[in-house]
């Protein structure tokens, strides 16, 4: 099932939370939603569960609108929220069952849909325990579990593995991939590794809009100085060596890193087969090329380089 | 996978998920305990009793109910919607297939589920009664009937003032500031007027309508009148929950 946000808007008095915003998501896609604190997140989200009613714009979900079908886009959705709200005055089964209900799963499916959602999230022993006696990772299961127990098209998880022990952290992300194969997942997250280990795109949004989209590939490419190479050059003197690098056709942009073991760091144009020219560099002056590193560019910078001003 | 539920399902299973609360709380056993101790002992034992005026009537338990349930009621419904506000599962909730007015309607059903259990546990007064003295049937069943729509109405105004803010106790007081204009106020506001004014005010009294009806008068106006409250607050508190969707 597809979700299609139309320039969607959300104002909050004279603040500006969403500011038309447009992209589409496709069934079979793990989307990761990024940005800092405010920008936007939380807000498309619960705009696409029907929760908040937009100022302007539309969203999609398969055929049906938030405007003119909302409750039909419900029965599909699974959501987890951010605070991950629950009825602490009940037993978990209790609670899930009730959620159940609600999706109108009848008598003869609830007992393997309960089973199912227990199994995979890891709830066995704790099931007949008060939700208020459960830890806070149990409780972020619990709202996990909520999330699957009608098996929907459409995921959308506010910051899933919070509250969660590494092991299980592990678990969830391999459980987002699984059904992100052949549903709709959409996710926000802070950790910016687990959204390179689970989304298959990035949306990175600041201050209400959309400021990159594209895979972790993408938007490493997009990013500046995802062209940098290390080098380390035995034999020589560093400041010949130093005019032999700037002088390589597309080096913009020559750093010592190290002048005593002769370590440089070298920024090209984008696409130049630079790693070739370096070689045959040192191959014209007899210097021995020691280190040939080119430097990826964490997701970290990517961010900071899009969400700073 | 989803399967069509119709709007009465939806309204249910709310419903018992309360009732369930209500009684998993102790909330449910306090109310009873309460309601008929109090009832109780005012209508058999102290005050104007049944020994005291003498007649084989259910009038004093009428009338003492009518009071106890106004002080009851708001603290049955002023957790409602407060609490799904302050805890977040009014958002949880809202992006399941269920409507605020499903929602509502369930949450109401229940609190006038566990009244109707009160006011049932109460027939041993209407047999013990009988017993003493030749009762009379309509006029017992008018008084019952009186008492279930001032508790819907009781009911339909906890749940508005509980779906204002996050607090408890500010939407019981609430509640109760809200009762009081229809228990005593407008009655006396509207006798020193006089004309239409006067009229729309005396007719906003509940009191002129409970006892007609614990007379044994059933008034189709009485019953417009505990219904329409009724309706009003459900559809205002409809109104306030939807509003804080847009905000």
């Amino acid at each position: 099932m597809d979700i299609i946000v139309e320039n969607l808007v959300k104002r909050y008095g004279t603040q500006v939370a969403v500011d038309d915003i447009s992209f589409k998501v496709k069934t079979g896609e793990v989307l990761g939603f990024l940005g800092p604190n405010g920008a936007g997140k939380t807000t498309t989200m619960k705009a696409i569960t029907t929760f908040l009613i937009p100022d302007s714009g539309n969203i999609w979900v398969g055929n049906n609108s938030i405007k003119n079908n909302p409750e039909k886009i419900t029965s599909h959705i699974g959501y987890l929220p951010e605070s991950n709200p629950l009825y602490e005055d009940m037993p978990v089964i209790d609670y899930l069952r009730f959620v159940g209900n609600i999706h109108g799963i009848t008598k003869s499916n609830m007992y393997d849909s309960l089973a199912e959602v227990i199994v995979t999230c890891g709830l066995e022993a704790e099931k007949h325990k008060n939700i208020s006696e459960l830890s806070k990772g149990y409780k972020q299961r619990v709202g996990l579990a909520q999330a699957l127990i009608h098996n929907p098209e459409v995921l959308i998880l506010d910051e899933p593995t919070t509250g969660l022990d590494p092991n299980q952290i592990v678990e969830i992300r391999d459980l987002i991939r699984k059904i992100g194969r052949e549903k709709t997942v959409i996710l926000s997250s802070h950790i910016l590794a687990e959204v390179e280990a689970t989304c298959d795109r990035i949306l990175i949004i600041n201050k209400g809009k959309i400021v990159a989209d594209g895979t972790t590939d993408d938007l490493r490419r997009k990013a500046q100085g995802a062209n940098t190479l290390h080098v380390k050059i035995e034999s020589g003197d560093v400041n010949n060596i130093y005019n032999n690098l700037k002088n390589i056709d597309g080096a913009t942009m020559v750093d010592i890193l190290d002048a005593n073991t002769n370590r440089f760091s070298i920024d090209f144009v984008s696409n130049h087969n630079k790693g070739a020219d370096v070689f045959k560099m040192c191959v014209s002056n007899n210097y021995i090329l020691t280190e040939l590193t080119p430097v990826e560019t964490k997701l970290e910078d990517i961010f900071k380089e899009f969400t700073s001003n | 996978m989803t399967i069509k539920t119709s709007n009465m399902t939806k309204i249910i299973i709310i419903a018992k998920r309360e009732l369930q609360a209500y009684f998993d709380s102790l909330m449910a056993y306090i109310l009873l305990i309460l309601f008929l101790g109090f009832s109780g002992f005012f209508t058999w034992i102290y005050g104007n009793n049944i020994f005291f005026i003498k007649q084989a009537t259910l009038m004093p338990f009428f009338s003492i109910a009518y009071w106890t349930l106004f002080f009851f009621i708001p603290a049955l419904t002023m957790r409602l919607i407060s609490e799904e506000n302050r805890m977040g599962t009014m958002e949880l909730l809202l992006t399941k297939p269920v409507t605020i007015w499903q929602i509502i309607m369930g949450k109401y059903l229940a609190s006038l589920t566990l009244l109707l259990v009160a006011l049932l546990l109460t027939l041993p007064y209407v047999v013990s009664l009988s017993m003493i003295g030749n009762i009379d049937g309509g006029q017992i069943f008018s008084g019952y009937f009186a008492l279930v729509l001032f508790s819907s109405m009781m009911i339909g105004i906890g749940l508005f003032t509980s779906s204002i803010g996050q607090n408890q106790i500010v939407s019981y007081l609430l509640a109760l500031f809200i009762g009081i204009f229809f228990q005593i106020i407008f009655q006396m506001i509207g006798q020193n007027m006089f004309g239409i004014t006067g009229y729309i005010l005396d007719y906003l009294s509940t009191s002129s309508h409970f006892e007609s009806m614990a007379r044994g008068v059933i008034d189709t106006r009485d019953i417009i009148f505990f219904v329409g409250i009724t309706f009003l607050t459900l559809v205002f508190t409809e109104t306030l929950l939807i509003k804080r969707r847009t905000a």
